[in-house]
C-alpha cells in the first residue's frame, strides 16, 4: 500500500516540492549549530540594526545578533513546538474518538458534547486565559496548542470507527477472542489511520503558526530564545527602520507552512482509495 | 420553524454548562490556585487584593460550593473587578466590544462579497487557469501568518509609502473634522485591519464554496435542468447556486471564534482599542478576572453566533425544519 501511495504522491509536483523543502528544513534545524554563521544570542553592540551584506545575509537585530543565525535556530523550536503540539492532538483525539465511536450510546454522546464545548469556546482566548495562569514559556505553549486542538482528529476518529466497527474484520477478531482495547488498537485504529496523518500534517502547519503568532504576542517562545514569532517582535518594534528584521523570519514562516500544507493535500489526494482507480 | 428554534436553544443549555466548567477549571489550573499566582505574579495584588481575590472566586469555601458561586456569577456576568485599573470587568468589556464587533462584520461582510464568487467561479470552471491560481491564492492564504503580512503592509502602505495611518482607530485630531471626514479618517484607519482579517477567511471560504459548488453540480437535477435546455447562465445561477450556498451559511457561523481570535492579533498589532486588545494585555499583566470575564463573553458570542447560522440555515433549507 505505501508503494502506491508513494506513486500516487510522487505525481503531483506541489507535494513533492513541499516534502523536498520540509527535509531540507529539518536537516537544518537537526545541525543548527554547525550550519549558523554565528551563536543565536552572540551580541554586538558596534554592529546593531545593519541591513543585510555579506556578512550578514539577513541583517543584524537591535542587539546585533545575526538574524540569519537565528531564524536557523528559530526552525529548531517551530518544528519541535509543531511536532509535540500536534503529537499531543493526534493521541487525545484518536482516543477520544475511538472511544466515542466503538462503544457509542451514551459514551459517545457525553464525549462528542464535550467536543461541541471544546469547539464554542474561541481557542484563543481559551489558549490566552491558560497562558495567563500558567506563565508564558515554550513547553506551555506546545501543551496549549496540544491541548486545544485535538477536536477535529476527535471527529474524524470517531467517523472512521463507526463504519470500521462494523466491518467482518472485526467481528472475526472478536470470534477469536479479542478483548475492546485489542481491537481497538490493534485492528481498527491502524485502519483508521489515513485521516488522521492527512489531519497531522495540516495540523503541524497550524500549530507553527500559531506559535509564532504567541510567541510574536510576547506569549510563547521567551527571549532571549530565538523563535520565529519572537524575532518578529522586534521587526515590529523597528518597522520604521529594519524591514529586514520582519522579512526574512515570515518569509520562513511562509515556506515552512506553506509546505506542510502541501504535503497535506499530496497526501490526502494519495490516501484517498476510491481515486486509487486501475492501480494495484 | 419556531419548535426547531426552541429545540435549537435547548441543546445550548450543555454547551453553557460545559463552558461554565471549563472556565472554572482553568482558574484552579494554578499551581496553589488562582490567588498564590496573584501574589506572585503581579505586583498589583496587594494583601488587600488578595483579600478581594478570594472573596471573587470563593476559594476558602469548598469545591463544590466555590463552582456554584460561580454558575452564579457567570449568570449574572459578574466577573469582579480588574487588577489593573480597578474597573469592572463587564464595563471595561462592553466599553470594548462595538469596535471589534465593526471590525469582524466589515471583515465578515468582505469575506462573503469576495470569497463565494471566487470559489463558486473556479468550480464552475473546473482546471482552468483561473480555478488554478485561485488554488494558489488559497495556499498561500492558508500559510501566510497573518500578523507577518500585518507588518509588511504597515511597512509598505504606512512607512514607505506613507499612505495609511498604522495605529489607533482615529487621528488626534478628529473633533475638528467634519462629518465626511471623520468617515474618511475612520475608513483610513480601518482598511488594513479590516482587509487583513478578512484575509485568511477569504482563503478559507473560497475553498468551502468551491467544494459546496462541485458537490452541486453533479446532482441530477442540475443534468435535468441541462436537458431541459435552460442556458448555462441560468442552470449555475438559478439551480446551483443556491443549493450551494446553503451550507455555507453554517460555516459562517463557525468562522465567529476564529475572527474573534484573530482580533487579538491585529487589534495589539494596529493598537486598536478593543476587545482582543483587551485580552492580550490582561494576560500580559495576569488581570486575571478581566481575561476570565472576555474567555466567558467570546464563548457567548460564539454561541450566538453558531445560533444565528443554524437558525438562517433552516430558514433556507425547508428540509431542516421538516426533518425536526
Amino acid at each position: 500500500m505505501i508503494r502506491i501511495v508513494w506513486r500516487r504522491f510522487r505525481e503531483n509536483p506541489l507535494s513533492v516540492t513541499g516534502l523536498i523543502i520540509i527535509l531540507i528544513l529539518a536537516t537544518v534545524a537537526l545541525f543548527a549549530p554547525l550550519i549558523a554563521p554565528y551563536g543565536p544570542a552572540t551580541i554586538n553592540v558596534y554592529n546593531v540594526l545593519s541591513p543585510p551584506d555579506s556578512a550578514h545575509p539577513f541583517g543584524t537585530d537591535d542587539l546585533g545578533r545575526d538574524v540569519l543565525s537565528r531564524v536557523i535556530w528559530g526552525s529548531r523550536i517551530s518544528l519541535s513546538v509543531g511536532f509535540i503540539a500536534i503529537g499531543i492532538a493526534i493521541t487525545i483525539g484518536t482516543v477520544i474518538g475511538a472511544v466515542a465511536g466503538f462503544y457509542g450510546g451514551i459514551v459517545d454522546a457525553v464525549l462528542m458534547r464535550f467536543v461541541d464545548i471544546m469547539l464554542s469556546i474561541p481557542t484563543f482566548f481559551l489558549m490566552l486565559a491558560a497562558i495567563a495562569v500558567l506563565e508564558p514559556s515554550i513547553n506551555i505553549i506546545m501543551i496549549v496548542i496540544g491541548l486545544t486542538g485535538w477536536m477535529d482528529v476527535a471527529r474524524l476518529v470517531r467517523a472512521e470507527f463507526l463504519t470500521l466497527k462494523e466491518r467482518d474484520f472485526v467481528l472475526a477478531a472478536r470470534a477469536i477472542g479479542a478483548n475492546d482495547s485489542r481491537i481497538i488498537f490493534r485492528h481498527i485504529i491502524p485502519n483508521a489511520l489515513s485521516p488522521v496523518f492527512v489531519a497531522a500534517t495540516f495540523g503541524i502547519a497550524g500549530a507553527i503558526l500559531t506559535e509564532s503568532a504567541f510567541s510574536f504576542l510576547g506569549l510563547g517562545v521567551q527571549p532571549p530564545q530565538a523563535s520565529w514569532g519572537n524575532i518578529l517582535t522586534s521587526g515590529k518594534d523597528y518597522i520604521t527602520v529594519a524591514w529586514w528584521l520582519s522579512l526574512f523570519p515570515g518569509f520562513a514562516i511562509l515556506i515552512t507552512v506553506l509546505s506542510y500544507n502541501l504535503v497535506g493535500e499530496g497526501l490526502r489526494d494519495s490516501l484517498d482509495p476510491r481515486l486509487w482507480q486501475n492501480e494495484k | 420553524m419556531s419548535l426547531y428554534i426552541l429545540k435549537r436553544l435547548a441543546s445550548m443549555i450543555p454547551l453553557i454548562f460545559g463552558i461554565t466548567l471549563i472556565s472554572f477549571l482553568i482558574i484552579h489550573l494554578a499551581p496553589g490556585g488562582p490567588v498564590e499566582v496573584e501574589a506572585q505574579m503581579s505586583l498589583k495584588a496587594s494583601a488587600q487584593a488578595r483579600e478581594n481575590l478570594k472573596r471573587l472566586y470563593g476559594l476558602d469555601k469548598p469545591l463544590h460550593v466555590q463552582y456554584r458561586e460561580w454558575l452564579k456569577r457567570f449568570v449574572k456576568l459578574d466577573f469582579g473587578t480588574s487588577f489593573v485599573d480597578g474597573k469592572k470587568v463587564t464595563d471595561k468589556i462592553r466599553e470594548r466590544i462595538p469596535v471589534t464587533l465593526k471590525i469582524n462584520i466589515l471583515s465578515l461582510f468582505l469575506i462573503i462579497i469576495i470569497a463565494i464568487p471566487l470559489g463558486v467561479l473556479s468550480a464552475v470552471k473546473q482546471y482552468s487557469l483561473f480555478d488554478k491560481l485561485t488554488t494558489l491564492f488559497v495556499f498561500l492564504g492558508f500559510s501566510t501568518p497573518a500578523f507577518w503580512l500585518a507588518l509588511i503592509m504597515m511597512f509598505l502602505f504606512g512607512v514607505s509609502l506613507g499612505l495609511l495611518p498604522i495605529s489607533g482607530i482615529q487621528s488626534i485630531d478628529v473633533a475638528g473634522m467634519t462629518f465626511f471626514e471623520r468617515v474618511m479618517d475612520q475608513a483610513r484607519h480601518l482598511i488594513l485591519p479590516v482587509l487583513l482579517s478578512a484575509f485568511g477567511g477569504i482563503a478559507g471560504f473560497s475553498r468551502y464554496s468551491r467544494s459546496s459548488m462541485l458537490e452541486v453540480v453533479r446532482q441530477d437535477y442540475i443534468r435535468t435542468a441541462r436537458a431541459k435546455g435552460l442556458k448555462e447562465s441560468e442552470v449555475i445561477i438559478t439551480h446551483a447556486l443556491r443549493n450551494a450556498l446553503m451550507p455555507i451559511v453554517t460555516i459562517l457561523g463557525l468562522a465567529v471564534p476564529g475572527l474573534i481570535g484573530g482580533s487579538v492579533i491585529f487589534e495589539s498589532i494596529f493598537a486598536i482599542p478593543g476587545i482582543g486588545q483587551l485580552g492580550w494585555m490582561s494576560t500580559m499583566s495576569r488581570d486575571y478576572p478581566t481575561i476570565m470575564g472576555i474567555l466567558v463573553i467570546s464563548a457567548i458570542l460564539t454561541l450566538i453566533g453558531n445560533l444565528i447560522a443554524d437558525i438562517s440555515y433552516a430558514f433556507v433549507d425547508p428540509r431542516i425544519r421538516v426533518k425536526e
